[in-house]
């Protein structure tokens, strides 16, 4: 499948085409679709169990959608198991962290790089010429692009499972980008983090979506309304499984359906502002 | 003092071959965390085809190496027939059908090899003892010990130097997140029974030089379950350090206790030593403490 080609900015990265997804009789989404293009930081809102991660995971591939496509450079991704879309350029973090709890910081982040790692098993085991060159420059790349960006030179050794859990979304997000994914998928990062790592993380984000190195595509899942008004491009409302409303964060704050659904209770807005 | 060191020399010798059929435990449980309890079949199955090859005329080596080939396509099939199925079910499940399958592999044993002993016939190694000042040891342990130490370095390299070492501790880890970083979990388990099933194969040719084979060979796989649990179960130098430490264990009973306490206390003394060791560590020598944060 040559799905290397280049993608300009503003073209379509991701189409989703009515995507069905059901558990038993449960319809989680109901012939979903939207089109993310490269560049851009699209979030992904509704309420709790409108089908969010659902979405998430048919994109990831660790769910198939029973029925509908996705399409990744405009090639069809269907079957595609999770690793080979990793592959591909699609790298997520998840709703419940999801680290290698027993290793190190670097570690988790090191194997972040699996994909991009060339050398075979028997000059791995030996760790001759090239090998060394790799791993040398993957160092480089990981000191100095993730770990810098990230502000974690503190805890570089440390296991992930002793650390806050602020922290450790920061080294999940960290493994994340480690692939050079061209496509990120976000699964609410900043629940859970107190008001200055919501601040940290949420930047965090923005760098990775802008800074000329990185300017990767971002699909966001979140609650917090005012970070995803303040970062999103596009804004795509989703209601026990139904869309709701796909546009601009001006567009979806003024649709009164999505003030019924989500927004809804105003006070509830309130309070997370 | 003489019975003492050669004791120790033989049990440590044995104790090298008890490493490596360790080493096929810890990697599985390594990566899917589940115990294969078909372990000792493994051993045997390698063995087995070892000894039919040797049988046949070839040269002990190349029936060796053409047993780590064959280990090597039947624990990719294994893993593919039986268990990748079960990839993300409980660990329960996994460990049940591991069950099953050393029964299943028992008995394909007996139906094609028999119950009665064989021996390798020739002889591999010269019966003549080797000398080390007043300490003798049996060729064959010593040829053993060796082959088993260079295998266990080979794969401890493995697994410090190559990206698929860590690929494989990340999958144990957690899967979920192996996936999202492009590692294939299938890929993996089908590595780690590849690589158990190779190294039991070994393990158990080398045994069967000692014992001569049968499927009681298979029990000594069990008996290598003390090992990795005094070991902590996912750490490679915890199984060759307990592997050692049960061999010189069994030897010492067998030598010192066996005159008091008849029949078996070799077999048993590794059992309840593990039992009072995991009351006062009960991660094992290098286990992993599960950390978990409140």
């Amino acid at each position: 499948m040559n799905v290397s080609k280049d993608i300009k900015q503003g073209e379509v990265l991701l189409e989703i085409d009515q995507i069905q997804m059901f558990f038993g009789k449960v319809c989680a989404l109901n012939g979903v679709s939207t089109k993310i293009k490269k560049g851009e930081i699209h979030s992904v809102i509704g309420p709790n169990g409108a089908g969010k991660t659902v979405m998430l995971n048919c994109i990831s591939g660790l769910y198939h959608p029973q029925k509908g496509n996705v399409y990744y450079k405009g090639e069809k991704i269907n079957g595609m198991s999770p690793h080979n879309r990793a592959e591909l350029g699609i790298a997520r973090t998840f709703q419940k962290v999801e680290v290698f709890g027993g290793m190190t910081v670097l570690d988790n982040i090191r194997l972040g790089r699996h994909i991009h790692y060339k050398s075979g098993i028997m000059s791995g085991s030996l760790y001759m010429g090239k090998t060394a060159k790799e791993e040398i420059e993957h160092r480089k790349f990981i000191e100095e692009g993730i770990i810098d960006l990230l502000e974690i030179e503190h805890i570089r050794h440390k296991p992930v499972g002793m650390l806050p859990y602020g922290l450790q979304k920061r080294v999940e997000l960290g493994r994340a980008i480690a692939l050079e994914p061209e496509l990120l998928l976000l699964d609410e990062p900043l629940a859970g983090l107190n008001l200055e790592e919501v601040e940290d993380m949420a930047r965090f984000i923005l760098d990775v979506n802008q800074d000329e190195k990185w300017k990767v595509t971002c699909i966001l899942v979140e609650h917090d309304m005012g970070v995803v008004m303040d970062l999103s491009d596009n804004v795509f409302v989703l209601n026990f499984g139904n869309m709701i409303v796909d546009g601009s964060p001006e567009e979806v704050q003024g649709n009164p359906e999505v003030v019924k659904a989500y927004l809804g209770e105003e006070d509830l807005y309130a309070t997370r502002r | 003092m003489e019975l003492f060191f050669m004791t120790l020399t033989t049990g440590i010798m044995v104790g090298g071959i008890y490493a490596l059929i360790a080493l096929g435990w810890v990697l599985i449980y390594k990566c899917s965390g589940a115990l294969n309890l078909a372990m000792g079949e493994l051993t045997l199955i390698g063995a087995y085809i070892s000894l039919s090859f040797y049988s046949m005329g070839v040269p002990f080596i190349l029936s060796l190496a053409l047993s780590l080939v064959i280990g090597f396509i039947l624990g990719i099939l294994t893993e593919r027939i039986f268990l990748d199925r079960l990839i993300g079910e409980p660990v329960l499940t996994v460990i049940m059908v591991t069950v099953g399958l050393s029964f299943f592999f028992k008995g394909i044993v007996e139906l094609i090899w028999s119950t009665d002993t064989k021996v390798f016939d020739p002889p591999v190694f010269s019966l003549e003892p080797v000398r080390f000042g007043p300490i003798i040891v049996g060729q064959i342990y010593l040829w053993s010990f060796l082959a088993a130490m260079v295998l266990l370095v080979i794969f401890v390299c493995f697994f410090k130097y190559t990206r698929w070492g860590l690929a494989m501790q990340a999958t144990a880890d957690d899967e979920m997140a192996a996936l999202s970083i492009g590692i294939s979990a299938r890929f993996v388990y089908a590595a780690a029974w590849a690589i158990a099933f190779m190294a039991a194969g070994v393990g158990g040719t080398l045994l069967g030089n000692i014992n001569g084979l049968n499927i009681s060979v298979g029990y000594l796989g069990l008996l290598v379950l003390p090992a990795v649990v005094l070991g902590g179960l996912n750490s490679v130098p915890g199984a060759i350090v307990g592997g050692i430490a049960i061999g010189v264990m069994q030897n010492f009973c067998g030598a010192y206790l066996d005159q008091y306490f008849p029949g078996g206390v070799k077999e048993i003394a590794p059992f309840a030593f593990m039992a009072v060791f995991l009351l006062f560590k009960p991660h094992g020598l290098w286990g992993w403490e599960r950390i978990e944060r409140v």
